[in-house]
């Protein structure tokens, strides 16, 4: 039973990482049919940046080059996702596939470039002190470097459930992505809520980075482990909400977790990969669906 | 005689001759490269025809892989042996999953039914759901991550990371010998040339222009009273047949399989080719796979990087500038040198 309670951080960090990275993913997905493979060099490149960080000498104290590395992540990942949202795919809407290809494309050259700037060996960023060790409730043992995770994806999540129902831009955003013609009549610049999604979606993807190098080292191609299992949140959650992308990353990091700990974790792979199949068949389209009158 | 005849004819007289013209070392690639043409055909059938893009072919062409290479080595480890990496994994005993493929039959009929009952089981589960487009090309993938850590994982079932490897004889051929390698290429040859005869029949029967129209209006398709999800299943099987049918003949032909062929990263590359050469026309989709793969081994004996730059960049420039492929874009050159009238481009 200890054993099992102590799968819990672990099983809701994975959570939080997955759902941080599916966030950009499925709000890229649903509004602008864009399916981005180079989304895990996105992860790749915020984890990076907390490396650069702490290697360079005007900030020589882990906690503090840690912390200034979340908003500086968020901003290059962010920034590299504008440019490729400007330079390639708004050439491509309409055509979800070529996307698909287009991004793999762009995530190959991506991850050899990492390869031959940082070499292809793995590097270690070094946590901060205060999030080593961790403290026991009720003989649960909590990781502090887990719970520091959690609580900054359920910061983003605010962030961005504040920025999607309070603020006018993000009315905006879910405006275009309930019906993208119609935003487009009533005078929404539909091309620079593309835009800002993608700064946004990338730049979560960044911080994301961040947090996985407190639970493991950093290579070149850290991106390609999540992005998968990332995907299938998007699957399962169904497209372009925040409702859904949360409840599916809770559901499949639990479902990693305790499966990998009951059986092997190879076994458990193919065991979420069936478990979604099954839900898919009760709900095709995942857990909720935006109403819409457009004939798919 | 029309052009497509002459370079039809022209290829089968090349592939014909190479085995007399080229290296053995170089022959085996040859026959690589037509392994690789052969999911090819499959992928542009189910993606370039039925507009399902798979990024798991590598999972089918490994079922007919592990298919094949576990009748080879039983068949080498003799009637009472063990392959040798069981013996180097502690395993004692035959595994009751390993026991009938000692039967060449068996071997045979599970390299073309386990990927077809695979792919026809999972197409009935998406496609009966209209799971479709990007949701479907997603789920393959993850399939094809599954399939490789499962591989992985069961060391003493399947040789785990190192795969299997160490094949001397197939169905009395010995691969050591030049010869054996030219029969191998031989075989790859003709089923290349029946798989592509096979999809040809396909595309130009009513079925085929059923699989089009799905692909173009699946919901139009639906209300004319048929039933798009046993089209694009069907389509899918056949595609998935065709993968392990190339997968069993790549064991004898490289001598190997291992999961590292066959994830998700390989599995995206299969695609290459097909892009490349063009989705919409078979014919493209197998010049494309060839010569992708030939650049692959030109680019990979002299710097490895810069093949992943130069396959990343070539996918990026080839859906930018010709989404149609090389295909298209000699089939848009065709209808501009005659100075006749073009017919109205379809847009795909």
């Amino acid at each position: 039973m200890g054993a099992l309670a102590n799968q819990l951080p672990i099983g809701l960090s994975i959570a939080a990482v997955l759902l941080l990275i599916a966030l950009g993913l499925t709000f890229t997905f649903g509004q602008m049919g864009v399916i981005n493979m180079a989304h895990g060099e996105f992860i790749m490149a915020g984890a990076y940046t907390a490396y650069l960080l702490q290697s360079s000498s005007f900030l020589d104290d882990a906690g503090q080059s840690f912390l200034v590395a979340l908003p500086v992540a968020f901003v290059v990942a962010g920034l590299m996702g504008l440019l490729l949202e400007w330079s390639l795919i708004r050439r491509f809407y309409g055509r979800p596939l070529d996307t698909l290809l287009l991004t793999w494309g762009v995530s190959l050259v991506l991850q050899q470039l990492a390869r031959d700037v940082f070499g292809a060996p793995n590097v270690q960023v070094t946590a901060p002190s205060w999030l080593v060790g961790g403290v026991d409730v009720l003989g649960v043992r909590l990781p502090h470097n887990r719970v520091f995770i959690i609580v900054l994806a359920v910061l983003c999540v605010v962030g961005v459930w504040f920025y999607l129902t309070r603020l006018p831009a993000g009315r905006r955003m879910r405006a275009v992505v309930q019906n993208r013609e119609l935003a487009a009549y009533s005078g929404i610049a539909t091309g620079r809520v593309d835009r800002f999604t993608f700064l946004l979606g990338s730049g979560l993807a960044g911080v994301a980075g961040v947090a996985l190098t407190l639970v493991g080292p950093v290579g070149p191609s850290l991106g390609t482990f999540y992005i998968v299992d990332a995907f299938l949140v998007v699957v399962a959650g169904g497209l372009g909400q925040l409702r859904g992308a949360v409840l599916a990353a809770v559901a499949l990091g639990f479902l990693n977790g305790y499966l990998e700990f009951w059986t092997d974790a190879s076994l458990a792979k193919v065991l979420v990969f069936l478990a979604i199949i099954a839900f898919l068949q009760v709900r095709p389209q995942g857990m909720f669906v935006l109403k819409g009158r457009a004939l798919v | 005689m029309t052009w497509g005849r002459i370079s039809l004819v022209a290829c089968v007289v090349l592939l014909a001759v190479a085995p007399f013209a080229l290296s053995p070392f170089r022959l085996g690639l040859l026959a690589k490269y037509l392994c690789f043409a052969i999911v090819a055909v499959g992928i542009a059938l189910a993606w370039g025809q039925g507009g399902m893009l798979t990024l798991g072919q590598g999972v089918f062409f490994g079922l007919g892989g592990y298919a094949m290479a576990m009748y080879l080595k039983l068949k080498e480890a003799g009637s009472a042996g063990l392959p040798d990496f069981m013996v180097w994994s502690g395993v004692e005993q035959l595994p009751a999953l390993w026991k009938p493929f000692g039967n060449p039959v068996f071997a045979l009929a599970a390299v073309v039914l386990v990927p077809g009952v695979v792919a026809f089981l999972l197409g009935l589960l998406v496609f009966r759901q209209r799971v479709r487009g990007a949701y479907f090309a997603i789920l393959s993938q993850a399939l094809a991550a599954a399939f490789v850590i499962l591989l992985v994982g069961q060391q003493g079932l399947t040789g785990g990371t190192n795969g299997m490897t160490n094949f001397s004889q197939f169905f009395g051929l010995d691969l050591t010998d030049p010869n054996g390698q030219r029969a191998v290429y031989a075989i790859a040859a003709v089923v290349l040339g029946v798989t592509f005869l096979v999809a040809k029949l396909l595309v130009r029967s009513r079925f085929g222009r059923l699989l089009v129209a799905v692909r173009d209006g699946e919901d139009r398709v639906r209300f004319l009273g048929y039933d798009p999800a046993v089209v694009k299943t069907i389509t899918f099987t056949v595609s998935a047949v065709m993968a392990g049918l190339a997968g069993a003949l790549f064991v004898p032909v490289v001598g190997i399989i291992s999961p590292a062929l066959l994830g998700i990263v390989p599995s995206l590359e299969l695609l290459v080719g097909v892009a490349v050469g063009g989705r919409f026309v078979l014919a493209g989709a197998i010049a494309g796979a060839i010569a992708v793969n030939y650049a692959k081994t030109l680019f990979s004996e002299d710097f490895a990087e810069g093949w992943l730059y130069l396959q990343g960049g070539l996918f990026v420039l080839v859906l930018v500038f010709a989404p149609k492929g090389l295909a298209g874009v000699v089939e848009s050159a065709r209808h501009r040198l005659p100075a006749r009238r073009r017919p109205a481009e379809v847009t795909a």
